[in-house]
């Protein structure tokens, strides 16, 4: 029961103190918020575009389509050179017999268009299906491949979809950036709020060590003063993800760019972020708090 | 039994300030110790090393069986849970009554609210001010204000109860008061007492045990001391 009386009297004592440095308490919540907007931001953007890149790379393929000359001595020589490029992460291998089943199976009109070819005049090719680890390298990736002899055509997917890609996660590393700077005023301002907290204090912090408090229980208010400043901060961020991303998805009903890119369901998703956006919250509060302490209370 | 036994101390200030030379000495469980001397002479330093504000630079400081110059930061607090302590500036919160003011003490380590509005009111009532109980310290005299920190002090029971000059801002009649509750408690509680002070008065008037130190150096010890040059 005590570690429980000690805690109450903390939260007690901690949100007194939001209370009466108000101003200070406001500036700190106010920088918290905006922090945290950002942050949210950033989060669906780049849990989207994680989402939709991992949707594009699934279906990104390059296609090698070996030379009709090439013996089987050729092909093998193709495959080893394809295995030595770094960015290849898997291949197959499909003869033209083997396109034309796939092919024939998919699609009734298929099927009886090709039965009417010999294997010999047919259009088809024996193919490599390559699949990449880094959709962003693509473009090089194909053009190597292409430099191989007896390979004649190289395609994949939609020519854009790879400078998009890049352009979205160079976007994703400067909102990083951001938020890192932003977090960092944040706790610098949360600093400020608890030392000046404890130094109001400090005649209650003198008697408390004369009485023998324990550390902790000298400590324990004014962590919880930052991580209760945290917490007040994500409210807005909260509000703006939930009631924000429902709006959005339902505005444009799911999917931007004429169904390129997927959104995510908001459920749970909406949830999720709030969560995170209220943990980074209460985290920046603490650390701030934490360090504020350490410097601040000799103890 | 003794309580306290200081063993070769010497406390030295960073800015080389010799506080106390090679001092040793015993205090009996249960007395009541003047400690007395010019201003200067290392009456608060000797002090603030039995309650660990200070560390010695050489010697033993032994509490009630404890090493105390060997006590590590974080748990100086045990060893003041187990000592109150009183000072000339009474050191009181403004905001907090009367009654609030002594329960600080146990709320800060974790006692329960029914035992602490026991505790407090005895020690309200050991220090004559049950009256004014709701009363906030601004509205107080110096002496009550100074009997509602003994009270603090004491409202855990402690074996050790250390004043620092706690009638230095009080005229002698105040004084006296303050010296007859002190009294008591070190006979009804039994609570070893150990006053630093510069009013000969008071000394001469208590006949109790009495420490001299002048210039860091212990002058006596004597059994029923009075201030003597
Ligand atoms: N924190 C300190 N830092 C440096 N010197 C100190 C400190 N406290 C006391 N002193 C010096 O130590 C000596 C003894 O001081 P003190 O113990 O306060 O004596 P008293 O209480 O008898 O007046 C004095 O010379 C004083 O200047
Ligand atoms: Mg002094």
């Amino acid at each position: 029961m005590k570690p429980l009386r000690m805690l109450g009297r903390s939260v007690r004592d901690a949100i007194k103190s939001v209370i009466r440095n108000f101003s200070l308490s406001l500036a700190s919540i106010s920088c918290i918020t905006i922090t945290l907007i950002i942050v949210a931001v950033a989060i669906i953007a780049s849990f989207n575009v994680q989402n939709f890149t991992q949707e594009i790379e699934k279906d990104m393929t390059i296609v090698v389509f070996v030379d009709n000359d090439a013996k089987e001595e050729d092909v093998e020589v193709i495959e080893e050179e394809i295995k030595a490029i770094k960015n290849v992460d898997k291949y197959t291998y499909q003869t033209k017999q083997e396109v034309k089943a796939k092919m024939q199976e998919e699609s009734e009109v298929f099927k009886t268009v090709l039965d009417t070819w010999e294997d010999d005049e047919s259009p088809l090719k024996d193919t490599f299906q390559v699949k990449v680890k880094n959709v962003e390298k693509i473009r090089k990736t194909a053009e190597k491949i292409e430099n191989i002899d007896k390979v004649s055509t190289v395609r994949y997917g939609e020519g854009m979809v790879d400078k998009m890609v890049s352009a979205f996660s160079s976007v994703e590393k400067v909102t990083y950036g951001i938020v890192i700077a932003l977090v960092i005023v944040t706790v610098f301002l949360i600093i400020n709020t608890i030392k000046l907290t404890i130094s109001a204090r400090r005649r209650e912090i003198g008697i408390m060590r004369l009485v023998g408090a324990s550390n902790i229980t000298i400590k324990l208010p004014f962590i919880i003063e930052g991580m209760i400043l945290g917490l007040f901060g994500s409210i807005i961020p909260v509000l703006i993800t939930t009631y924000g991303y429902l709006a959005f998805y339902k505005h444009f009903d799911g999917y931007l760019y004429s169904r390129l890119i997927q959104l995510i369901l908001p459920e749970p998703f909406i949830y999720q972020t709030s969560l995170i956006v209220i943990g980074i919250g209460i985290l920046v509060g603490m650390i701030g708090s934490a360090s504020a302490v350490r410097r601040y209370l000799k103890i | 039994m003794d309580l306290i036994r200081v063993k070769n101390v010497e406390k030295k200030y960073k800015n080389g300030v010799t506080a106390i030379y090679d001092l040793n000495l015993a205090i009996e469980k249960g007395s009541f110790v003047f400690v007395i001397g010019g201003s200067g002479s290392g009456k608060s330093t000797f002090i603030k090393l039995l309650y660990r504000e200070e560390k010695p630079t050489k010697g033993q400081v032994i509490v009630g069986g404890l090493d105390v110059a060997k006590l590590k930061n974080k748990k100086v607090y045990k060893l003041r849970r187990k000592l109150g302590i009183v000072f000339q500036d009474y050191r009181l919160l403004p905001k907090l009554t009367v009654y609030e003011n002594v329960a600080f003490a146990l709320e800060c380590i974790g006692e329960k609210k029914d035992v602490i509005r026991i505790k407090v009111l005895k020690a309200l009532e050991d220090v004559g001010l049950k009256n004014k109980v709701h009363e906030y310290p601004d509205n107080l005299s110096g002496g009550e204000q100074q009997r509602v920190a003994i009270a603090r002090a004491i409202v855990n029971d402690p074996k050790l109860l250390l004043c620092d000059e706690p009638t230095g801002n009080l005229d002698p009649e105040k004084s006296l008061e303050i010296m007859k509750v002190l009294e008591s408690i070190n006979k009804s509680r039994g609570t070893t007492i150990i006053m630093a002070t510069h009013d000969k008065e008071i000394v001469n008037k208590m006949k109790k045990q009495v420490i001299t130190l002048k210039d860091g150096h212990l002058v006596k010890f004597k059994q029923k001391g009075t201030y003597a040059e």
